[in-house]
């Protein structure tokens, strides 16, 4: 595992670090697409998964669409965009929201989907409006698997977003890319490892989300 | 270099595990991989990159060589050298098209050949024993800086030096290893004492680094001299007085299972190719979408190369 | 349509050439993932490390992994078997945790009311678990799919014969057909292959009635 060792010190070194293209600036670009995408991604989907899994409807379209949206391969959307609309971040996000939103949709309308019915029938026996059996039943217990849709989508925006660099935009796809093809190796697997890092802490952070939302959903 | 699209990463990719001097993929690919393998008898495997016009050069030799009774196994669209290399030096390919300078930059990162022919002459010594590489074409497809026609009307440009005149740092969009290119931004510092900024569109001069071209995203872009899209763009190429950039002749390089009948089959069509030949080659796989195999036999049939 | 009227032969074969290496991948990871799935429901100390280790797994570019599984493993870099053994990791990844989601479902009083009608682990698995987790899984399961399926693609870069080798050298040459078709094929492909495994699900559990999600 030499290469891998040099890997790790390609990171460490101080050369590399600091600058407009070094190490933190590329970590932060990173992270800022992923999360520009996923939240991008979350404005579009959780509207739409809420409304399909409130009403009931519209289901079988959503599955069928967001499976072919699963389906459609990125680099190939990411080109097809780029020659519309030029290089430069938008093809990319495009693309990567085109790639969180299935996750996310299914996570939203799942959720509420889960819920027993009967759960839901007595909030209406209660007296709640459909706004309220949304906000303050639906929303609340269906949020776990709101939140593992987001978890498995930010997981797949972060791995892709190297791609980004390939149409002309920052991130850690740029040393992906020049290290892919000046056969640096070690730079190569060093931004693979900062993405697995970065990946690592995002993963954090939604396990100690998803403890804190389950927790209140135990005490609520 | 003669990578394409994404094709490139991909290639690179691979040599990820050469970590040290030697190249740990070469023995794992060395062995007869997915339908590849090393055919007995009279069949030759003839190879290609993942580049169009890379595919219709070997398709070339390959219809001449079956025309000649040789019985031929295609292998195209195989990555970029990083993948293909090994397999060859297995002696899984036989036959592949090649482009002197960058392969010759690809097997000896030290060598100092400025020239064609001193380029051509260091070749049988970097490829050692058991590959050599036959006549190359005149034919050449190699990186050129190419300017929008109106923006070298307007800044009144005709070669790579009077990009000095914008008086600020020049943006290229180019694929990112132009980075570390002889040619790249040290070469064009140091030969035409320019300030170069790589604008990393990561398709080898295709349609995304046109469209960014036009653009104006840059000022110049990275594209192969044989690509019909210089032409159909309206695209001024850059002359380059100091020869800075490396020729690439089309080379075929075979192994020793090409005797000397299959390698004059080869030589002819090699004669025949030139850099005019091969633009209008690619133009007709471009533009009027027909494949290699159509491509190939039309021209080998004009040549009288299939009789 | 010219361009795919006149390589209607040329669609064909990739689409085989895709179908031979997505479909070993997506069968391979169902069945290494039931194992793993079941563990992690079973044993929750191995679960968190179990489901965190397979989201990691998915959050590896697939580039870098086609080149350094050849290293480990020995096969050439344009075999199918390191595509299918590259797919294999990422489908895995996502089915642990459907598997684990699924069997997780059965419940602890079904498993325990059905040890006490005396099955053992082995069979209470085959004919407890497994059937009751079945919506789940194949939900699971179609996910994988459709993911594999368009993740094959990427290995066109390799070299590798499948429908990715349709936009890389149409994107080059510029004829947007052959790009759409790639692309388009590539997604009727997984939306067909997603079919199949409903109406399979269909069949082999007639007591779920919408199967899956």
């Amino acid at each position: 595992m030499n290469y891998f060792s040099e890997a790790i010190a390609w990171i460490l070194d101080p050369a590399n670090a600091s600058g407009p293209s070094g190490v933190w600036a590329r970590c932060w670009e990173h992270l800022w697409y992923t999360l520009l995408a996923v939240v991008l991604a979350c404005v579009i989907a959780i509207p739409l998964g809420y409304l399909v899994g409130h009403t009931r409807r519209g289901r079988g379209l959503v599955v069928v669409s967001s499976g072919a949206a699963r389906a459609l391969p990125t680099l190939g959307v990411v080109t097809l965009v780029g020659l519309v609309l030029g290089i430069g971040l938008v093809a990319p996000m495009v693309a990567l929201v085109l790639l969180a939103v299935p996750s996310v949709l299914a996570g939203a309308y799942a959720g509420i989907e889960a819920i027993d019915r009967r759960t839901v029938d007595a909030a209406r026996a209660m007296g709640m409006s459909e706004w309220e059996v949304l906000t303050r039943v639906e929303i609340p217990l269906g949020l776990p698997l709101l939140l593992g849709g987001v978890r498995s989508a930010t997981l797949q925006v972060i791995a892709t977003a190297t791609l980004a660099a390939y149409v002309g935009a920052g991130g850690l796809g740029r040393f992906l890319f020049l290290g892919l093809k000046t056969q640096d190796y070690p730079q190569m697997l060093a931004s693979a490892l900062l993405v697995v890092a970065i990946a690592l802490l995002m993963e954090g952070v939604f396990e100690i989300s998803e403890r804190a939302a389950a927790r209140r959903l135990h005490t609520a | 270099m003669k990578i394409r699209i994404a094709a490139a990463l991909a290639a690179g990719v691979l040599a990820l595990s050469a970590c040290s001097s030697s190249n740990p993929l070469g023995s794992a690919s060395a062995q007869p991989s997915g339908s590849t393998s090393a055919a007995g008898g009279g069949t030759l495997v003839v190879g290609s990159q993942q580049y169009y016009s890379n595919e219709i050069i070997a398709e070339l030799y390959a219809q001449a060589l079956e025309a000649k009774g040789f019985t031929i196994d295609r292998q195209y669209q195989i990555g970029q050298r990083e993948v293909y290399l090994p397999e060859l030096q297995a002696g899984t390919i036989d036959v592949f098209p090649e482009y002197a300078g960058n392969l010759l930059q690809y097997l000896d990162k030290d060598s100092t050949a400025k020239t064609g022919e001193e380029v051509i002459a260091a070749l049988p010594a970097a490829l050692g024993d058991t590959l050599r590489p036959l006549t190359a074409a005149a034919a050449t497809d190699q990186d050129s800086y190419n300017v929008t026609n109106e923006f070298a009307t307007t800044n009144g440009l005709t070669s790579i030096a009077d990009l000095a005149k914008l008086n600020r740092t020049v943006k290229v969009c180019a694929n990112s290893e132009l980075e570390k290119r002889p040619y790249g931004p040290p070469g064009l510092k140091s030969t035409y004492g320019l300030d170069v900024e790589v604008i990393p569109v990561e398709d080898s001069g295709g349609p995304l680094t046109v469209k960014a071209l036009k653009d104006g995203k840059c000022d110049t872009a990275d594209i192969y001299s044989a690509d019909p899209s210089i032409v159909a763009n309206d695209l001024t190429t850059l002359t380059d007085p100091q020869s800075l950039i490396l020729p690439q002749n089309v080379v075929p390089i075979v192994s020793t299972k090409v005797d000397d009948a299959a390698a004059a089959v080869i030589d002819k069509v090699s004669a025949a190719l030139s850099t005019e030949e091969l633009v209008a080659l690619n133009a007709l796989s471009v533009d009027k979408q027909q494949s290699s195999a159509q491509i190939a036999k039309d021209w080998l049939t004009a040549k009288g190369l299939l009789s | 349509m010219g361009w795919v009227l006149a390589n209607l032969e040329l669609i064909g074969s990739r689409t085989v050439s895709h179908l031979l290496l997505a479909l070993p991948a997506i069968a391979l990871s169902f069945v290494l993932a039931l194992p793993l799935g079941w563990f992690a429901a079973t044993r929750r100390w191995s679960r968190a490390t179990l489901l965190t280790a397979a989201g990691l797994l998915y959050a590896i570019p697939s580039l870098p992994l086609f080149v350094v599984l050849p290293t480990i493993f020995g096969f050439g870099v344009r075999d199918a078997l390191n595509v299918i053994v590259a797919l294999t990791l990422y489908g895995l990844a996502l089915m642990v945790r459907s598997a684990a989601d699924a069997l997780d479902s059965v419940g602890r009083p079904v498993r325990l009311s059905s040890t006490a009608l005396g099955y053992s682990t082995f069979s209470r698995f085959w004919q407890v678990e497994l059937p009751l987790a079945g919506p789940v899984l194949l939900a699971g399961l179609r996910v994988v799919a459709v993911s594999t399926i368009s993740l094959v693609t990427v290995s066109s870069l390799l070299g590798v014969d499948n429908l990715g080798l349709l936009f890389v050298d149409g994107f080059q040459r510029g004829i947007l057909a052959e790009v759409l078709t790639g692309i388009i094929a590539t997604v009727l492909l997984a939306v067909a292959v997603d079919g199949l495994l409903v109406l399979l699900g269909r069949l082999l559990m007639p007591w779920a009635k919408a199967a899956g999600r």
